[in-house]
């Protein structure tokens, strides 16, 4: 295969990189560099909102602006570090006389609005631990979440609330207090209006010692063959935050970040809060969805020059019948990153053509808490690679042989599980009450990341395909199992085989194969009753978008469904090994 | 075809897409996406099958001015006349 290069030239960039040598800088590159650009926190320790907020906001940059946030109508507010400081020592407070201490979880459900922003600082400050949620889950995803996560406290907005939450409460009996962004009121002792607890609290909130290796976020992540997995991150994540912000993000003084991800994701939270605040970067957010000429007014008025966006959004974008650069000012945007799935090659010859810069691809996932693998502003970029491991990372293919053990692939061009060596600061540190499975991850001195790749002779990482059934969809994952149990909670349903179809736009789109008890005949009927009722449990981020009835479903002697064999069937591939498959 | 039937066609595929919604849950001036939790892939579907009916194909430059039911119906509107 002939690969296309896009080759870089320092002269066309708008600002000297950081990373010009990727040889040298990886070769060279330590740590201990890395821990000399934090302040610490005056009471001793590493505290993630010290880092992102105060010491900034305690110095030269206090009046400059952190978050920018645009409001679906068209408000456009304006919170600078010291308003940033403020606001979520106000938080940290209102925390604290909630009786909520270091390691209790605080679970967001909320729209991007700027009160979320400043909670997750609050949240830092008084050494609980954010759990973020997406605002598009339904009841279930949200209450099994909430029960794994040991939920004490939930912040969140009226209707999220009175449509997702009221209805779990009673399942909820650890929940000590939920904060609603837009009540005017108190409903209870309970059910609290933030307003008017953030209105008696100072504004003033010392943050606590706090240790690198405390508990700062768990993000929930979706299993194969089991509910969904608690992440634990620790606050010394920050070091990949700021170095990859160095080196991927390239952040300089006066650039103006966006990224589109929501905080109820990590790259949302990694990169959408942390990482940029962590430089002294003005950081924009918007609270409404997807809308091509939006965001390109976005990207021309806020003077955005640092863009961190998804394939699905730039799949959208290449649908515009129109040349961007004719109809916006997009001059000040030097760099795009994608994260979220694959970058399929068009796009980023797209990019060089419609918006005369090439598009950044890089891979990382949940539990590896920040970038791993990228391609660099300064270096040459293989479209459809994901790049080269960051300084600090080691990557490799690794081959699992029966017995369990890996060996190390080191034929070039050869498929294999991608695998981390284990320590860098972002790891996670385990998954929440479940040591058993974080320990499967490990095996021969590697983390296995579940995902299948190669590398080549320039030593660019490709994707292949995931290792297992998890689906991507608009970049995020969705367990088929944890859609199976919602069907099969239908009275009509026997079994459910769940899987990803492939999707121009979103990637994947998730489909369920659906057999029904005896008594229950397939009907147009019952399929939108299906759907629906997929919707009003899981929410639309997970429910399925098509049911396809099938009299039996293929399963193995053992009676698992083989999903693999739907899923090829869907496509229309080879059915593969089918030596187990039910008789 | 008038306004009363373009709003009859939206909200069928509206509830085509999203069959846990009732009608009455739509306002009109609500961003339909974000209010009825309608997500983009869904919303592509839905104007898509509208093409379908009505004739007239939204390009994606215009999903703004699409965006709540009123909207959408004055859309459709100055279109199917013209």
């Amino acid at each position: 295969m002939k690969k296309q290069w896009i080759e870089k030239r320092l002269e066309d960039l708008k600002v000297c990189p950081h990373l010009i040598d990727y040889e040298k800088t990886y070769k060279e590159f330590q740590w201990k560099e890395v821990a000399s650009q934090f302040e610490g926190l005056p009471s001793g320790g590493l505290n993630i909102a010290h880092e992102a907020i105060d010491r900034h906001a305690n110095g030269p940059l206090a009046q400059k602006t952190a978050l920018v946030w645009l409001g679906e109508d068209g408000q456009r507010r304006e919170f600078t570090f010291e308003q940033m400081k403020k606001e979520s020592a106000r938080f940290a407070n209102v925390l604290h006389s909630l009786g909520l201490s270091k390691g209790d979880r605080v679970f967001t459900l909320s729209t991007r609005l700027p009160e979320l922003y400043i909670a997750v600082m609050g949240i830092f400050k008084n050494r609980s631990v954010l759990c973020p949620l997406f605002s598009q889950f339904g009841p279930e995803p949200i209450l099994q979440r909430m029960v794994r996560g040991d939920a004490k406290a939930l912040l969140t907005t009226k209707s999220l609330f009175e449509k997702k939450v009221r209805p779990l409460l009673d399942r909820l009996p650890q929940l000590e207090a939920v904060l609603l962004i837009d009540a005017q009121e108190d409903e209870s002792d309970k059910v609290r209006s933030l307003a008017c607890l953030m209105e008696k609290s100072s504004d003033v909130f010392e943050i606590p010692p706090t240790g690198p290796e405390d508990m700062s976020i768990l993000h929930f992540t979706s299993g194969t063959t089991g509910m969904p997995k608690g992440v634990v991150h620790v606050h010394k994540a920050i070091y990949m935050h700021w170095m990859s912000g160095k080196y991927v993000l390239d952040f300089h003084p006066d650039d103006i970040f966006w990224c589109t991800a929501d905080p109820g994701w990590v790259t949302g939270t990694s990169y959408g809060i942390i990482a940029p605040w962590l430089h002294g970067i003005t950081n924009v957010v918007d609270e409404a969805e997807f809308d091509a000429q939006r965001w390109y007014r976005i990207l021309q008025n806020e003077k955005v020059s640092i863009w961190y966006t998804a394939p699905t959004a730039i799949r959208r974008l290449m649908r515009l019948d129109f040349d961007p650069l004719k109809e916006y000012d997009l001059s000040k945007l030097r760099l795009i990153q994608s994260v979220g799935e694959p970058l399929n090659p068009e796009a980023v010859v797209w990019g060089m053509e419609k918006l005369k810069l090439p598009i950044h691809d890089n891979w990382w996932q949940t539990e590896t808490g920040g970038i791993m693998i990228a391609n660099l502003i300064s270096q040459p970029i293989f479209p459809g690679s994901m790049g080269r491991p960051l300084p600090g990372i080691e990557a490799a293919v690794v081959h699992k042989n029966d017995d369990g053990s890996v060996n190390e692939i080191t034929e070039l061009c050869k498929e294999g599980e991608l695998a981390l060596k284990p320590g860098w600061p972002s790891m996670f540190r385990t998954y929440l009450h479940d040591e058993e499975r974080y320990a499967k991850c490990f095996v021969g001195g590697w983390y296995l990341t579940g995902d299948l790749a190669y590398k080549d002779k320039e030593g660019y990482f490709w994707f292949v395909g995931r290792a297992d059934d998890i689906i991507k969809t608009s970049g995020h994952m969705v367990g088929p199992f944890e859609v199976e149990s919602v069907l099969m909670e239908h009275p009509s349903v026997a079994e459910a085989g769940v899987i990803g179809k492939s999707d121009p736009v979103a990637g994947q789109v998730v489909k369920a194969f659906v057999s029904l008890k005896e008594g229950y005949e397939p009907s147009e009927e019952l399929r939108r009753e299906l759907i629906g009722f997929g919707r009003k449990k899981l929410g639309v981020a997970i429910a399925p978008k098509e049911i396809e009835f099938e009299i039996n479903l293929p399963k193995t002697r053992s009676g698992k469904i083989m999903r693999r064999l739907l899923k090829a069937r869907e496509m229309g591939l080879p059915e593969g090994d089918i030596s187990t498959l039910e008789a | 075809m008038s306004e009363e039937q373009i709003k009859e066609s939206i909200i069928n595929q509206i509830v085509l897409i999203a069959p846990d919604i009732d009608p009455d849950e739509i306002l009109p001036d609500k961003n339909i996406q974000r209010s009825l939790e309608i997500d983009s892939f869904d919303f592509l579907k839905m104007l898509t099958a509208l093409d379908v009916e009505l004739g007239v194909a939204v390009p994606e430059a215009d999903y703004g001015q699409v965006d709540t039911l009123n909207h959408m119906i004055a859309y459709f509107a100055k279109r199917i006349v013209s």
